[in-house]
């Protein structure tokens, strides 16, 4: 499908979706968000593609919310209704992204800010450049963080951490972002694509049932009591181990050889 | 029994039910509601048959009425096809109803849900009641019997706004017993059909005969009711051996007598 706004390429199982107004350091305007969601839809429906990477083009990641499409409609002094905004454009993405049965990985490429940090947050792991760095842009246009980086930061850092970030609007690098957990990698920027692809090409040869299983109970595990999680988790471990690439990995294991997963 | 959009098979002592009419979501015609109601008389009276789970498919158990099939009805063609009279025998089922609920659960496929007795829902399942939407209301029992499972604030709220719920919701607020993942539910349904199914019969059509008195009756009433209820069973078979089996700690053998 064609697009103006990102890219979306697919080789071997992986797929990348390139958030791609490297003039604008790939700020989110109506447009992208409209293209970036059809193409999680795509990325979610396709079959082929068993892991997604998000990441943008030129120095940036994101940098959030289209500031230049806000001229319209902020005319006049007035207050247009920021949390429809919200509701229709973003929550859809970040909603999508968390739902989506197969892994996705963000490869933070440059700074991820405001509503692109979010998206980052969003992902199920982040491989970032030591040049990149996560930024709570919100404060510093008098607003809070939206798009779910609140509940992200809150749930890795404790509400201390996480409000230090918020309150003050600092760019947090990326080897301090590791340190803290808030990225799973921080890598020189000339290894950055290596680290990205080792994992990505593991995780698309991987049982990819049981891997959108394991975010499932992931997405579901910090609203359960410890019982309610243990019987969810049996729940998902009875139709895991109904997959076709449970039994390929049980039988790759008595043949002493590596499995090889189909998917299913 | 040949039916056109159910699929019915028998595992004694459950029976399965499936609505089958998958490329309009499950819409509920006249048809349709004929054969169902058609099949659960039968399995009423089949003594092989103990409980009954009632499915639709992954992605919707049903959207609700045929709106086709109402589009052009006048308030005459309503009454003269009496499409509720099949509703009131619905609701006469004896046996228990477990429904297996994935999907959309809409309108008449809400309300159709409401009718089971117990509801084991799929994480992907969506209630709501969105007659509004179209410019009428529920027709089929949804105002009545939402508020009875959810009260009244939160049934006022779906039914004036057409909004739905899901399932992680309805549970949360008792429309539905149990929510499982959807690769899960319609096994579990199986699993607690077959459960049901090994208790005595006649306690078990008693037991949710009285039940839904409660909806219909005072509670003095409904406990005059109760109480006749559990003396009539003292006279089956099936409390001797009962209680013999508690007492000498082994499984019961119910034969629905």
């Amino acid at each position: 499908m064609g697009y103006e706004t990102i890219l979306v390429e697919k080789r071997n199982k992986i797929e990348r979706i390139t958030l791609n107004r490297p003039s604008a350091l790939n700020a989110v305007n109506d447009k992208m968000g409209e293209e970036f969601y059809a193409a999680l839809k795509e990325a979610e429906k396709d079959q082929g593609s068993r892991c997604l990477i998000i990441t943008g083009a030129g120095r940036a990641f994101s940098a959030g919310e289209d500031v230049a499409g806000l001229k319209e409609r902020y005319g006049e002094g007035t207050h247009p209704s920021l949390g429809d905004h919200l509701r229709k454009k973003y929550h859809p993405i970040i909603l999508r992204i968390r739902n989506m049965e197969k892994p996705v990985v963000a490869r933070i490429n440059g700074i991820a800010a405001g509503s692109g940090a979010s998206i980052a947050l969003a992902c199920d792991i982040r491989i970032a450049s030591e040049e990149a760095g996560l930024k709570q842009a919100f404060i510093g246009v008098g607003l809070v963080p939206d798009s779910g980086s609140s509940y992200f930061l809150t749930r890795t850092l404790g509400p201390g951490r996480a409000l230090e970030l918020i309150m003050t609007g600092r760019t947090l690098g990326a080897k301090e972002a590791e340190t803290l957990g808030l990225v799973n990698m921080a890598v020189p920027a000339t290894e950055l694509d290596k680290a990205v692809d080792d994992v990505a090409e593991r995780l698309a040869n991987g049982p990819t049932k049981a891997l959108g299983l394991s975010k499932r109970i992931v997405n579901r595990a910090p609203h359960l009591e410890l019982s309610e999680a243990l019987e969810y988790e049996a729940q998902n471990q009875d139709i895991a181990g109904r997959t076709e690439d449970h039994l390929e990995a049980v039988k790759a294991f008595l043949e002493k050889r590596q499995p090889k997963f189909s998917g299913h | 029994m040949p039916f056109s959009h159910l699929l019915v098979e028998t595992e004694p002592p459950i029976a399965i039910i499936r609505l089958n009419r998958p490329k309009v979501l499950n819409a509920l015609n006249f048809e349709l509601l004929r054969e169902l109601v058609e099949a659960l008389e039968t399995f009423d009276k089949d003594d092989r048959i103990r409980a009954t789970v009632l499915t639709g498919n992954d992605d919707a158990f049903s959207a609700g009425a045929d709106i086709k099939e109402l589009f052009e009805a006048t308030p005459v063609d309503l009454i003269q096809r009496n499409q509720f009279a099949l509703w009131d025998r619905l609701k006469k089922t004896a046996k228990p109803i477990i429904g297996a609920i994935s999907g959309h659960a809409l309108g008449g496929g809400c309300e159709l849900a409401m009718n089971c007795d117990i509801i084991i829902a799929s994480e992907t399942a969506r209630f709501g009641q969105p007659e509004i939407n179209i410019g009428i209301m529920p027709g089929a029992g949804g105002t009545q019997r939402l508020t009875r499972a959810i009260g009244k604030f939160r049934a006022m709220e779906m039914i004036l706004t057409g909004q739905y719920m899901t399932a992680r919701e309805a549970e949360k607020h008792g429309l539905v017993n149990k929510v499982l993942p959807v690769e899960a539910y319609f096994e579990e349904a199986k699993k607690l059909a077959m459960q049901i199914a090994q208790r005595a019969p006649v306690a078990t059509r008693l037991a949710k005969e009285a039940v839904l008195k409660s909806f219909d009756t005072p509670l003095e009433e409904g406990l005059q009711f109760e109480r006749r209820n559990f003396y009539l069973l003292f006279s089956t078979e099936d409390m001797k051996e009962g209680m013999k089996a508690f007492t000498e700690k082994r499984p019961a053998q119910f034969k629905g007598r």
